[in-house]
């Protein structure tokens, strides 16, 4: 049975869509722009007065030469100063649905800070598409961002082989390439460490084969478009809200005590019963609760406390229970004092909180990393003061080999250790994309210097220099 | 057509159906992002005009603290030139949520001298100043905008909290890369941060959420007959400040607005979309965006909207 996408979508009939969030990641002139404007044109996401801007501008700069022909890649370059460079400076999200889900794309440029604006696309995707030009192959940036998926735990990778209708549609053209993307996604171990899954397409952006619809033109290609991949693989919520580990980092705590909402009270809710009302705000991060689970309250600096779920509440809903990525408010059967900052997680699932944080940078600011160095870390709902205490190296992404260093720069990603000035409830990145997830801030300018992942627990590696 | 609905029964039986729907996921989204800056700030604002956007953000803000109410007041520049019905709406929302309403009014800068009006007599662009005055006034350090990004190319760089200098000035070269979902609103004195919980929502989202949540609109977001005459390709209302020149014939018609604005910049669309189920089904299968429809300020140039934002504009 083929699967191919039916567009758009017949409202009357319709199910209710789900989200899927993809960033799309490339070198220099691979046609990532090319790519994005083809799946936004096929997928009748691009409206006709866009689509009239674009026009004129290419036929103002001749695009296409005789023939003419719409320069897809404008239709991303939304900066002026990228319009005048025909370049892409920034992260851009853009929107298309069909039938089955709806799609945010985070359009990664290539060139200028590449591994800034992967890791920043890459940290909220689902799936990133990573493009390669066939007439070059797997290049050295290739590996770099294949390395930074990795590292960053997107669960699905698809590699497109662009412009295979200037390799004449070989397939021996492709399979080479394919065999190559499959050798760098061993030594990663991207693909194969049950966690993530790496797939290779033959696709020309230009004419759109195998982009949205399945090419004839690549008939020794027998796999599915890129957009059927899209609309059918698991999302990072649907994997993550099966794990039993329930992680909630509450944001803060409803308590009206008597000031309810005057709209509240106008539906009939009644201000005594809701006297004494207390709930923590938060939003799911990992996996699902329901009402009589066991849970721990995590306070930094003291032992875990461990209660009941009393009731999980929606805007004057009562819910049985409730998965990631919900954002919920919790009761719990004691009166604890919980506030912002706080966990509430499943009993007995979570390890002792940490001064001591050990993990992998990724460097995205213009100032160096310093040892010694006063910085924030922002981990869940908590920031807390730390001090950076040594780096222990820096990866090389081509190599995958981790070297010695003592600093990081703009867009390096290094390993460091940190000492913090209250301890946290920190869990490895590998297996907790949001608990080991955090940021390092300026504590002067207040910019975000560095995207930080957790790695194994920080006790284990007590002034360890130069080891992974 | 029966072999694709076959294909979407067994695509839900295989799990799909215990996922979150594209609009709850978005929703669960913006409630996280307006809990953290309720958190994170001394003293947020929501910028509320009536239009659409910024009532499903308010709405939002209801569902994210009850039972207790909306913590924080909102804002209004108003340009003097707004639709009366659209005001009347406001007024009657801020009054049922019991909310504190801060108006910034374009009129008296206009009137003290401060503000110049502009030769096409459209006061868009002349909400900025107004807008950093009442943010300044009030020491807002945050304040929550209904912007989204598929609405314009620049607002597709945005970020969801995004630095604003002491001159309210957008850098849209040097933001902040924003991971995950920590957002870092982190500012020094004279700063402030624009948050924008609805960055992820299409213009069909939105109308999908407000059918879902029965949420009530402004009435000329809806079908009505309205007096109009044909000016830059689009519908606008005969009104004290958008007064036909003696080429432009008026003629009445089934109008709607798809966005509400001034009324001297913005255009109705025809339409026959009477509930807003009518509408859900028009914005899916319109052929233009809203913007280029209805926005006269933002057919000025393709980086009109850029320009703005870095001036400080919503």
């Amino acid at each position: 049975m083929t699967t191919e996408a039916v567009l758009p979508a017949d409202l009357e009939t319709a199910l209710p869509t789900t989200l899927f969030r993809f960033a799309t990641a490339g070198s220099v002139d691979d046609g990532k722009s090319t790519l994005v404007g083809r799946l936004l044109h096929d997928s009748k996401a691009i409206l006709a007065d866009q689509l009239d801007a674009v026009a004129r501008t290419s036929a103002d700069r001749g695009f296409g030469g005789d023939k003419g022909g719409i320069d897809l890649a404008l239709l991303t370059d939304g900066l002026r100063a990228e319009r005048e460079q025909g370049i892409t400076i920034d992260v851009a999200y853009r929107y298309f649905a069909t039938d089955r889900r709806s799609f945010i794309l985070a359009d990664c440029p290539g060139h200028v800070q590449y591994t800034k604006n992967t890791v920043t696309g890459a940290s909220t995707a689902d799936a990133v598409v990573v493009l390669i030009d066939a007439r070059k192959g797997v290049l050295e940036q290739t590996r770099r961002h294949l390395s930074v998926l990795q590292l960053l735990r997107v669960a699905h990778v698809i590699v497109a082989v662009n412009k295979i209708d200037l390799v004449d549609f070989s397939e021996s053209v492709f399979r080479d390439i394919e065999a190559d993307v499959q050798q760098v996604g061993r030594e990663l171990g991207l693909g194969s460490d049950g966690i993530s899954d790496l797939l290779v397409i033959p696709v020309s952006a230009l004419d759109g084969d195998n982009v949205v619809e399945r090419s004839e033109r690549t008939p020794w290609y027998t796999g599915p478009a890129l957009l059927e991949v899209l609309e059918t693989l698991p999302a990072a919520d649907e994997l993550e809200s099966h794990l039993e580990s329930f992680r909630f980092p509450v944001q803060l705590v409803i308590r009206p005590q008597g000031a309810l909402a005057p709209d509240a009270v106008a539906a009939g809710l009644d201000a005594e019963a809701y006297r004494d009302y207390r709930a923590y705000a938060g939003q799911i991060t990992e996996g699902s609760v329901k009402v009589g689970d066991q849970v721990s309250v995590l306070t930094p600096g003291q032992a875990p406390r461990t209660t009941t779920v009393a009731g999980i509440d929606f805007a004057g809903a009562s819910l049985e229970e409730a998965a990631a990525p919900q954002s919920v408010a919790i009761r719990l059967a004691d009166e604890f004092d919980v506030a912002r900052g706080d966990t509430i997680a499943a009993a007995g699932t979570v390890r002792e909180a940490s001064a001591d944080l050990y993990a992998a940078l990724c460097w995205l600011s213009p100032k160096p990393l310093r040892e010694g160095q006063k910085v924030l870390v922002k981990h869940g709902t908590r920031t807390v003061q730390a001090m950076v205490r040594n780096v222990t190296g820096k990866l090389d992404l081509a190599t995958f080999k981790l070297e010695a260093a003592s600093t990081l720069e703009l867009n390096d990603i290094g390993h460091a250790q940190l000492r913090l000035a209250a301890p946290l409830p920190l869990e490895n990145y590998l297996h907790h994309r949001r608990t080991g997830a955090f940021l390092v801030i300026d504590p002067l300018d207040g910019n975000t210097l560095a995207a930080g992942l957790v790695k194994d627990h920080p006790g284990d590696h007590e002034d360890e220099r130069y080891s992974i | 057509m029966s072999t694709s609905l076959t294909e979407e029964t067994q695509v839900t039986e295989a799990g799909v159906s215990t996922r979150l729907s594209s609009l709850d996921t978005l929703e669960s989204e913006a409630i996280h992002i307006i809990r953290e800056v309720v958190a994170e700030f001394e003293k947020p604002a929501l910028l509320f005009s009536g239009g659409k956007d910024s009532v499903v953000m308010l709405h939002l803000a209801t569902k994210a603290f009850w039972p207790g109410k909306v913590p924080f007041p909102v804002l209004h520049v108003d340009t003097g030139h707004n639709f009366p019905e659209v005001i009347d709406f406001r007024d009657r929302t801020v009054e049922r949520l019991g909310l504190k309403l801060v108006v910034g009014s374009v009129q008296e800068f206009i009137d003290r001298g401060e503000l110049a009006e502009r030769a096409d007599g459209t006061r868009n662009p002349l909400q900025t100043v107004p807008l950093l005055d009442a943010i300044q006034q009030n020491k807002f350090d945050a304040v929550f905008g209904g912007g989204r990004r598929d609405e314009d190319k620049a607002r597709a760089k945005e970020r969801i909290l995004s630095l604003r200098d002491e001159f309210g000035q957008w850098d849209p070269r040097n933001q902040r890369p924003e991971l995950w979902n920590l957002y870092n609103g982190r500012h020094t004195v004279g700063q402030h941060v624009r948050a924008f919980p609805i960055s992820n929502w299409t213009e069909l989202d939105i109308w999908r959420y407000i059918e879902r949540e029965n949420i009530e609109l402004p009435g000329l977001y809806y079908a009505h007959e309205r007096e109009v005459f044909a000016r830059d390709g689009m519908w606008r209302a005969v009104g004290e400040v958008s007064q036909p020149r003696p080429d432009e014939e008026v003629i009445t018609k089934t109008v709607r607005y798809r966005t509400v604005g001034d009324m001297s910049c913005t255009g109705a669309v025809e339409s026959n979309a009477y509930t807003v189920s009518d509408v859900v089904v028009e914005v899916a299968a319109s052929t233009l965006t809203e913007r280029g429809a209805t926005r006269a300020d933002d057919r000025i140039s393709e980086a009109a909207m850029e320009d703005r934002k870095k001036d400080g504009y919503f």
